[in-house]
């Protein structure tokens, strides 16, 4: 069974799970086969089994001895570990893992949401940047622009004070909680949505400009008639969006804190498995995340190209 | 028949001028309620930029437009066809029955309407089609008649027929001579010297970016009284 599935692993407490990486020693040497460092019997990490590592918790890969470092006890290959990983990914899916099945909702759900709101603002924002000439209009769209390279890290962070007890929405408790997670991503994602959907919608209104202006349209109009003229670019821009929030892990770590049940999510069970030495779950996990991606890409372009032959 | 509330238009001293640069101007003209005004004149004369001034598209650096009604209910009588029709990205009809729709009117009634005008126009088979698929003259077709499902008082066309071959001309002059007859006053740009001689009730020549000539079509083409108009209808290069 893979060790995913294994609950309280790290003693029954979230509080535990996320103190692990924090509380992990750094200045020993490094238990050579993982990435983790070696570990002492440090009071915040529980191990169950003296045999076994509890960073990796893959019972007979990784022993402490007696001086409390891990040490490497199997050989593993990388090409072997990759198909290990697409076999175990195989056999998560075709058993239709609960585990597996909640993170990947909840990554969905999460991501979708986040979208969902990030498209509601950045495509009228793009498309009204595209429209309306204004004095700092330029400065805006460089703004928005350098806002798409924003460090997940970074707005994860911000989006962490903000929400944390002390912070000033503290009062609503959201933290390491999905909504948190979703507001997180609504920042990363808005810019680079708002920004794709700009582009297109500016070389669509150069095209449009004379006729809506002729035609006596109000700005409303305007940007109604581009944004649905335009939806499929704008489409391309919220698949862009999605693309980017299910793979984001850095600020959804944050936020979200990685726990059991509540806020693990695909890319940050895919963390920690790695960081546990579970390379071939890890990539399971991997191949998942991108088999889900994939699908949603496609399921929206056929929805898109059945609506196109239908309509025109 | 179009009832005339908004004409006669009245300009007086506009002016178009870009980065310092007179384009079309200072001009002074009366549009006459009824009529076909075919603009001439050489490319880069000016009469794209006159007919974009005269439809409130261009920002006058001086001077002024005065129609017989405030301004912007002067807009919602007007109608222009460019050079390069438009094509919007949705089907045929729906590009014929947008301007209905962004003025209020229901979606079915406009698409009735639009349909209509379809048939008018000959589309009627290409109705479901997109736009963009369309041919060359079947799209300036689409763009007259969505310039005239308002029932516009005055309609603008700027050298409709520049990329047209000659039975897509002929059938596009057809439906302006019709609209005319229904009573809308025309202002179309050409520098076909034929296609003028074959519609003009009256002759604008523009040179240079002012009004140089004005008269009616026979007069103009029987004796035209300066040397440049006379050296374009004898088909010399006028620059
Ligand atoms: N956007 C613009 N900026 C600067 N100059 C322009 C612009 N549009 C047109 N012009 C210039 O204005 C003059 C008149 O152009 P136009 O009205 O298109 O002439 P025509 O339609 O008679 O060929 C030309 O010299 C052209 O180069
Ligand atoms: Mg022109």
């Amino acid at each position: 069974m893979p060790t995913l599935l294994r609950r309280g692993q790290f003693g029954a407490t979230v509080c535990q799970a996320r103190t692990f990486w924090q509380t992990m020693p750094t200045a020993l040497t490094p238990c050579a086969i993982f990435l983790h460092p070696p570990l002492s019997n440090q009071k915040n990490v529980t191990i169950k089994d003296k045999k076994t590592c509890a960073a990796c918790a893959v019972p007979g890969l990784c022993r402490i001895n007696q001086s409390g470092t891990g040490i490497r006890t199997k050989q593993t290959n990388a090409m072997n570990e990759i198909l290990q990983g697409l076999i175990q990914a195989a056999q998560l899916i075709f058993s239709l893992d609960r585990d597996l099945i909640e993170i990947s909702l909840r990554s969905l759900y999460v991501t979708v949401t986040a979208v969902a709101i990030a498209s509601a603002i950045g495509l009228p924002l793009g498309c009204w940047l595209a429209v309306r000439r204004f004095r700092y209009r330029r400065f805006v769209i460089a703004t928005l622009n350098a806002l798409m390279g924003l460090p997940p890290v970074v707005v994860g962070l911000i989006v962490y004070l903000l929400l944390s007890r002390s912070g000033p929405f503290g009062v609503f408790g959201l933290l390491f909680t999905p909504t948190a997670m979703i507001i997180a991503q609504v920042v990363i994602l808005t810019p680079l949505i708002a920004s794709i959907a700009h582009q297109a919608i500016r070389e669509l209104w150069a095209e449009y400009h004379d006729l809506l202006i002729s035609l006596n349209t109000t700005r409303r109009q305007r940007i109604g008639t581009l944004l649905w003229d335009g939806r499929r670019a704008l489409l391309t821009a919220a698949l862009a969006g999605f693309g980017r929030g299910i793979g984001e892990v850095g600020a959804i770590m944050i936020v979200g804190g990685n726990i059991d049940h509540a806020t693990r999510v695909l890319t940050t069970a895919i963390a920690l498995e790695t960081g546990k030495g579970n390379f071939s779950l890890a990539l399971a996990l991997g191949f998942v995340l991108i088999g889900l991606a994939v699908l949603v890409n496609l399921l929206i372009h056929s929805l898109s190209r059945t609506e196109v032959s239908g309509r025109w | 028949m179009v009832k005339h509330t908004i004409l006669p238009l009245t300009v007086q001293d506009a002016v178009v001028r870009r980065r310092k640069k007179v384009l079309v101007g200072p001009v002074s003209m009366t549009v006459a309620p009824s009529g076909l005004t075919v603009v001439m004149g050489p490319n880069g004369a000016g009469k794209s930029t006159l007919l974009r001034l005269l439809h409130g598209m261009e920002r006058l650096s001086q001077g002024k437009l005065q129609w017989q009604v405030p301004e912007p209910q002067a807009r919602r009588s007007q109608a222009f066809v460019f050079q390069t029709p438009i094509m919007m990205r949705r089907s045929v009809l729906d590009n014929v029955a947008y301007p209905l729709i962004t003025h209020g009117i229901p979606r079915r009634a406009a698409r009735n309407t639009a349909a209509e005008w379809l048939d008018r126009v000959g589309l009627t088979d290409s109705a479901a089609k997109q736009a963009t698929v369309l041919s060359g003259g079947e799209r300036q077709k689409l763009a007259l008649a969505r310039a005239l499902i308002r029932g516009p008082e005055i309609l603008f066309l700027d050298e409709p027929c520049a990329n047209l071959d000659g039975r897509a001309t002929r059938e596009f002059e057809a439906l302006v001579l019709a609209a005319h007859a229904g009573g809308t006053r025309i202002v179309m740009a050409t520098h076909d010297i034929g296609q003028a001689r074959r519609l003009a009730g009256d002759v604008w020549f523009i040179y240079r970016g002012a009004l140089h000539e004005a008269a009616s079509a026979d007069q103009f083409f029987a004796s035209p009284q300066t040397p440049e108009a006379r050296a374009f209808l004898q088909g010399d290069i006028v620059e």
